[in-house]
Parts: structure tokens; sequence; C-alpha cells
């Protein structure tokens, strides 16, 4: 891997080699000096054409913790506002020799252009691209479902999959990256997908995705899922006539107290209920519902440093043979051996 | 081809076995600005000052005409000027091209079009006519002045809004009719504006992955359909631009069964190329109407071959680099195509057998100038008439570079790809304006401009 620019195109070693060095930085997350030097002297440069401060927070922590040099460059207030293309701003980074570039981007594929333009030789992470991906939220997202999955069956987290689990995806997928990036990850690693929505905000296309589509939030609970994501609702998509009001959408799709007594009612005890944040509490889901034992909000944000921790270490670190797949490459192994956990 | 000339620029020039048309091998006299005889007839009749051009294995067609080109200038001469996009239409195989009005100034007052009309003199390349815009200022609120572009010495029939639908169905509807006055036709660019507002691509399958705003394919055909009645309605021309769908395609067949006057476009690009390689990001890729889907460019290949589809048209948008060297949502839409015209359609049409070269001179040539009303352009190539004609060898390969072209324009999507067909020789009015495969001279813009019967023509 040189870039993480997507979850479509992560083949399923890399994406399980993805998760399980993330549970071993997870566990340098639990000692009580959380930092490794595997990536001293590096620099990563957070790149951030959109306010984010979870995302650029939690990058920022990932690779502080080993040990590289972060920039923070958010581009309110600076040269790009007068007018900076992004050719120009990536040569500038390039001549300062950033080793990565974290990128959040309001358009789609502005970090596959990066990648790919030639004018910087750094490694690409999209931190969230227009509505396309955001890859490191999907894997935060399949981290926390694997500990809860494997956990259930009594197994360890590393090495296992996500085969058998249902997977339940609702509200905005046609603006989601987290959507899209998710359905892809998600099916990769043997979870099936539900998706459920208003007609108006699920893209033109999706019949083709390896997912099954409901504009009833209820018949796709009836499908029994072992989790249920809500995506969050964005303010601009209120006023646009996408759907009549907002009472409306959270009657029809939201996930209310009646919908999480219903879980109980239908046995479903394990069945957890995740968010990408920021909630829209009382709209996509009730406050109830993301307080309950069966919110996986928080974990969700705390295994997101684990995550990119993992991802930033596979590429800068070298792994040479991961391009090809290899299958005696163990970057696990590689960590605990060569370096100093 | 080997060209041998005694002066630097004879009066006459004996082109040697050239297939016209791609059927029987003659030899063609050219000289003063007609062809002066074609068969033994003109072997016989060559002065012994005349160049020669040896045409063996070349093809013989009347020059091309494209009804679709933007040569920037007034306003952007960073992107394109008429000289450079002319120097590139005569290299591309063109005898004429009709400039879109989307300049800045606008070219929706007869002073405009006129001034675009003597740089076209000027260059003398190949005939430029200017397209009038059909608003004032591509605004879509007024009509512009489309008798005094019409009156104007660059006599425009033209008339066209091309990057903005005239959206607005009453405005449609006056245009329509006014320009029967004038025998003129209106060039829609057909785009719901409501139906496309941030359109990035295609919607579809790609879209749905690329989370790029879709355009979708229904926001072209509701225009045509609309168009189409109008036309009806009120009995006048309509010319469809860029048709980019197969629905569109339907739209128009079923326009012609029931006899309304409508032509259609479509360009090179659309013929090949499709959405999947949006996939990259690429903004060399970027283009309104946007790529479609394969099933839409099969569609557009068999109505170009059965007519439902008249003209060729390029869409020849050429931008400075900066304008494309950026994210895909920020980059600006449009490819080049002059240069690429013939050899993409020999591939697309002639190679797959949809096509043969009569055909391909019917598409390239007679149907642009008959929809312009250019008179002496796409004529036989025959005793007496303008030599407006190109050579052709069909047996090239060639790969793009963009690097290498006339257009200032770097933005061609064929880039690296291995096209046939290759422009030996363009006879301008009959000047050769490029010989060997190489510009040549531009024609002397003292001569009278073989451009003055253009009104009087009859179809």
């Amino acid at each position: 891997m040189k870039h993480l620019l997507s979850t479509q195109d992560l083949s399923a070693r890399n994406a399980l080699r993805l998760l399980d060095v993330a549970e071993e930085m997870a566990a340098v997350g639990e000692r009580e000096i959380k930092k490794l030097p595997a990536l001293r002297g590096r620099t990563v440069v957070n790149l951030f054409y959109e306010d984010s401060t979870r995302t650029r927070i939690s990058f920022e922590a990932a690779a502080k913790r080993l040990s590289a040099d972060v920039i923070n460059f958010a581009v309110k207030g600076s040269s790009v506002s007068k007018g900076e293309s992004l050719k120009d701003t990536a040569q500038t980074l390039e001549a300062m020799s950033a080793d990565a570039v974290v990128i959040r981007h309001p358009a789609s594929g502005a970090p596959a252009r990066l990648a790919a333009s030639g004018w910087i030789d750094a490694a690409v992470v999209n931190a969230g691209d227009g509505t396309h991906e955001h890859p490191t939220q999907a894997l935060l997202d399949a981290f926390t479902l694997r500990r809860h999955w494997a956990g259930l069956g009594g197994m360890p987290s590393a090495g296992s999959t996500l085969a058998g689990m249902k997977v339940l995806i609702v509200g905005d997928v046609l603006h989601s990256r987290v959507a899209r990036s998710n359905v892809w990850l998600l099916t990769t690693l043997g979870a099936e997908v539900l998706l459920a929505g208003p007609p108006t905000l699920l893209p033109v296309g999706i019949a083709s995705w390896p997912c099954t589509v409901f504009y009833d939030l209820d018949d796709a609970l009836a499908q029994r899922p072992d989790a249920v994501m809500m995506l969050r609702l964005q303010a601009e998509r209120m006023n646009a006539a996408f759907f009549p009001s907002t009472r409306e959408y959270s009657r029809r799709w939201g996930f209310d107290d009646g919908r999480l007594a219903l879980l109980d009612t239908m046995g479903l005890d394990d069945t957890v209920i995740m968010h990408p944040g920021p909630m829209n509490r009382g709209l996509e889901i009730s406050s109830a519902a993301a307080d309950s034992p069966r919110s996986t909000v928080l974990a969700q944000v705390r295994n997101g440093v684990s995550v990119r921790m993992a991802a930033l270490y596979l590429l800068l670190s070298g792994d040479p043979h991961d391009e090809h797949d290899d299958e005696t490459d163990d970057p696990t192994a590689l960590i605990l051996e060569g370096r100093t956990l | 081809m080997t060209t041998r000339t005694t002066d630097p620029i004879p009066s006459a020039y004996l082109i040697r076995g050239a297939a016209v048309l791609g059927g029987d091998v003659q030899d063609v006299l050219v000289r003063d600005g007609v062809v002066a005889a074609v068969g033994a007839a003109a072997t016989a009749e060559a002065p012994s000052d005349a160049g020669t051009v040896d045409a063996e294995g070349l093809i013989a067609l009347p020059g091309m005409v494209d009804l679709h080109t933007h040569l920037r200038e007034p306003g952007r001469e960073d992107a394109e000027t008429v000289e450079t996009g002319s120097r590139a239409a005569a290299l591309g195989g063109f005898t004429a091209v009709h400039a879109m009005a989307n300049s800045s100034p606008v070219a929706d007052t007869a002073g405009v079009v006129e001034q675009v009309y003597r740089l076209g003199l000027a260059s003398g390349w190949v005939e430029v006519r200017p397209v009038g815009a059909v608003t004032a200022g591509l605004g879509g609120e007024r009509l512009a002045e489309l008798g005094a572009m019409a009156e104007s010495r660059a006599a425009v029939r033209v008339f066209s809004d091309d990057g903005i639908c005239v959206h607005d169905p009453v405005l449609m509807r006056r245009a329509l009719e006014y320009v029967k006055a004038f025998d003129g036709v209106i060039a829609q660019h057909a785009q719901e504006p409501r139906l496309t507002e941030g359109a990035q691509m295609n919607e579809g399958e790609v879209s749905a992955v690329l989370g790029l705003a879709g355009w979708p394919a229904v926001a072209e055909e509701s225009i045509i359909a609309r168009d189409v009645l109008l036309t009806q309605h009120v009995g006048s021309r309509l010319h469809v631009c860029h048709v980019s769908t197969a629905g569109s395609v339907e739209i128009i067949r079923w326009a012609k069964a029931r006899g309304i006057d409508v032509t259609a476009e479509v360009t090179p690009h659309h013929l090949l190329l499709t959405d999947e390689l949006v996939r990259s990001y690429d903004p060399v890729y970027k283009v309104n109407p946007p790529l479609r889907t394969s099933d839409d460019v099969h569609a557009l290949r068999a109505a170009l071959a059965d007519g439902t589809i008249d003209v060729i048209g390029t869409d020849h948008a050429p931008h400075p680099s900066e304008h494309k060297e950026c994210e895909w949502a920020q980059a600006a839409m449009g490819m080049t195509g002059l240069e690429t015209a013939l050899s993409v359609v020999q591939h697309t049409m002639v190679e797959t057998g949809l096509l043969d070269w009569e055909g391909f001179a019917r598409v390239t040539s007679t149907g642009p100038a008959r929809i312009g009303r250019l008179g002496h352009q796409g004529r036989p190539i025959a005793a007496g008439e303008p030599a407006n004609l190109i050579l052709v060898d069909p047996a090239a390969r060639w790969t793009v570079d963009p690097s290498t072209m006339a257009t200032k324009g770097r933005n061609s999507p064929f880039r690296g790809l291995e096209l046939p067909g290759s422009v030996r020789a363009t006879f301008y009015a009959g000047h050769p304006t490029v010989l060997d495969g190489r510009l040549a001279s531009p024609r002397p813009a003292s001569g009278t401009p073989a451009t003055e019967g253009a009104a009087a023509w009859n179809p």
C-alpha cells in the first residue's frame, strides 16, 4: 500500500492487516506511556480543506503516538483561501519533505488526484473526500464491529472477519462518504450490508451495489441486523426538498425510542447501534438510543486513533511486500520484533 | 505522400492517384480555387508548372466542416486564438469551422461576429464561420440581435448559446420563429438547468460509487423533446448539439419520422469514451455533456450510421492547463478535438463497418455544410466545384501526443491512444494549407473570400 484512498480498492488481505495492526496499536493506547518511536523523524501533514476537529485530532493523536512530527495545515485562513491551487500546495508540501499527507477535502476524488498527479511523492491518506469515501472511518467501524462480533463468538479479534454479520446502514447514503466506504469494506470483510433511507437520498445506480436496499426502516430492522449504523443528516439537506420535513424524516428513518424498544422485543440483545458522529440527537438518533448500552459511539472514537496509527504505520514503515500481498509478510510480527512493542 | 513543386505557391496542383471518396482512383486537378478536372482530363489539362501531389494509397474527401468549435477569441487568448485553432483545424482536415459564441465579449452583436470573421480571413487556414448567440450575453433573458448578425459580413446562419441551454420555453420558441426570416437555425445545448445543478458527470452506476453529482440523461432528453415539439409547432429548424444519450437518439428518430426539421450532432469523444474513465478523477475526462455509458456510445454510433444523427461536431474546447490540473469539481469542462476527429471517427465508424468513406464525407462535410448553409463547402469532388478537399492516409497509425498539437489546448482525452488515419493534405479554396501532413501556408488574405455565396446557396 502506497496510499489509503478508498476502501473499494482495498483487498481483504490489506484490510485485515490494517485491522490486525490496529489491535496492536490499541494495546499501546492502554499502556501508561502511549507512544512508539516507529515514525520518529517522519513528517505527517494534516491538510484539511474542511473543518473537522474530530478527524483531525484523531489523526494528530495517531501520528504523535508514533512519534512523527505533525504539521496541521488548515486551509481556512491560509493561502488557499487566496486561491492557491491544490497543485501548488502539494508541491509546497513536497518541498518541505512531507512523508505523508492526510487530506480532508470537499471535492470527491481530491486525494486520488493528489496521489496520481505526480505533484508530491508522499503517501496520501484520504481523511474524507466530498461524498466519495472516508476509509479510516470505515476501518474504525469495522474494527469496532469485529471486536463485538469476535467477542460474541468467544474468539480473539485479531485475524477474524465479519463473516455472518448483518449490518444495517440508515439515512442519507447519497451524500455519505461514510456509507460508501463501509459498504465496500464491510462486504470485503464478509458482512452482509443492508441500506435503508428515503429514496431521494439513495443514489441512482445503487442497484449494482453489493447490498439490499430498503425504503422502510422497520422492514430493514425485521431482517434482524447485528448492527445498526445511523448516518448523520447534514443540515444543508434539510432545506433542499429531499424530504418534506425533519420531523417526517425522524419518524420514518430516525432511530427513536420505539425502535430501540423494538430491538428488545425482537430479542436482538446483541445488536449494537453505531454513529460516526457528530450526532443530531432527536433527529436521526434519539438520546436514549445514543446513550444506551448498545451504543458504540465512544468506542468508535477510541478505535479511530488505533486504526489511524495502523494506517500511518503501514504506509510509512516501508512494508515492501504488501503490494504483492505476500502471504508471509506479517506486519504485526514486524512491530513486535523489530520495534519496541 | 510526396509533394513536388517548382514554385513556392503554384497556381495549380495535380493530385495523382487519389481514391475519390474511397472509390475509383483518379487524378484531380486543382486550379484557381476550384476543381478544374477529374480523371484523364486532369492529367491532360495540368499546366507544366503545376505542383504535383502523389496521392497513391490516399483517399480524397471533401474538406471537413465543424459545426461546433470553441476558438476562445476574443477574450481567452491564453486558451486558444483564431490563428492557433484554425491551424489545428487545417491539420485535422477541416476547411471550415463554426466558432461558438461563448467568447468574451459574447458574439451577440454584428460587431463581434464580424471581428471573428475577419480574424478567420486574416489567418487563412480554414474558413471561420462565427456562430451568433441566441440571447444577449448568453443571459437567457432576451434575444440577441439575430437579424443584424445574419445581415453582417459574417452572414451568420447558426445561432447558439452553447455551454448554456436556452431553457426558457417562450424564449426558445421566439428564437426558433425569428430565425425563419433568414433561414437560420437554432443550435441548442440541451441541458435542463435545475436537473443539472452542480452536475459533475453522468448520473449512473459510476457516479454513485465516485460520489460525484450526477448529470442525468433525462436532463438532455426532456429539453430535446420539448424543442422538437416547439420546432414542429412554429415550423422552424432546430439543430441539437452534442447528443450524448440513447434516449435522445430515440426522441430525434421519432421527430424525424414525423417530418420535424431537426438535425443532430455527436462528438467524436461521445462515440468512443465512457464514464468509466472518470474513475481516475482526471479532469481531462470532464466534459459537458458528460461521457455516458457504453450502451449510449453504441446507440450514438448506430444513430450516426442510420442518419438519425446527421453530423460530427467536435466541440473542440481548449483550456489552459491550470483549469485541468486541479480537483475534478473545480476543473473546467471540455476537451480538444480538432486534430483527433478524423481518426476517432475512422476508428469508431469506418473500421467498425458502420460507415464507408462516402458516409464519412456525409457526416463530416456535406451534412454540416448544409446545416450551416455553406454552399461552397461539402461539395462533390467534381469539375467546377470549389476545391475544399483533403487527402487522408487511412492506413496510417499514430499515437496521440497533445504536446505536439497545433491547438494551445493540451486537454486531449485521447492522449496515449493509438488511432488510425492521418490527414496528409488539406486544400482550402484551392490553396494547400497542409501538405505532407504538416502545415504549409495560409491562404492569402487578399483574395476574395470563398464564402460570399453562402447565403444564396439552396440545398
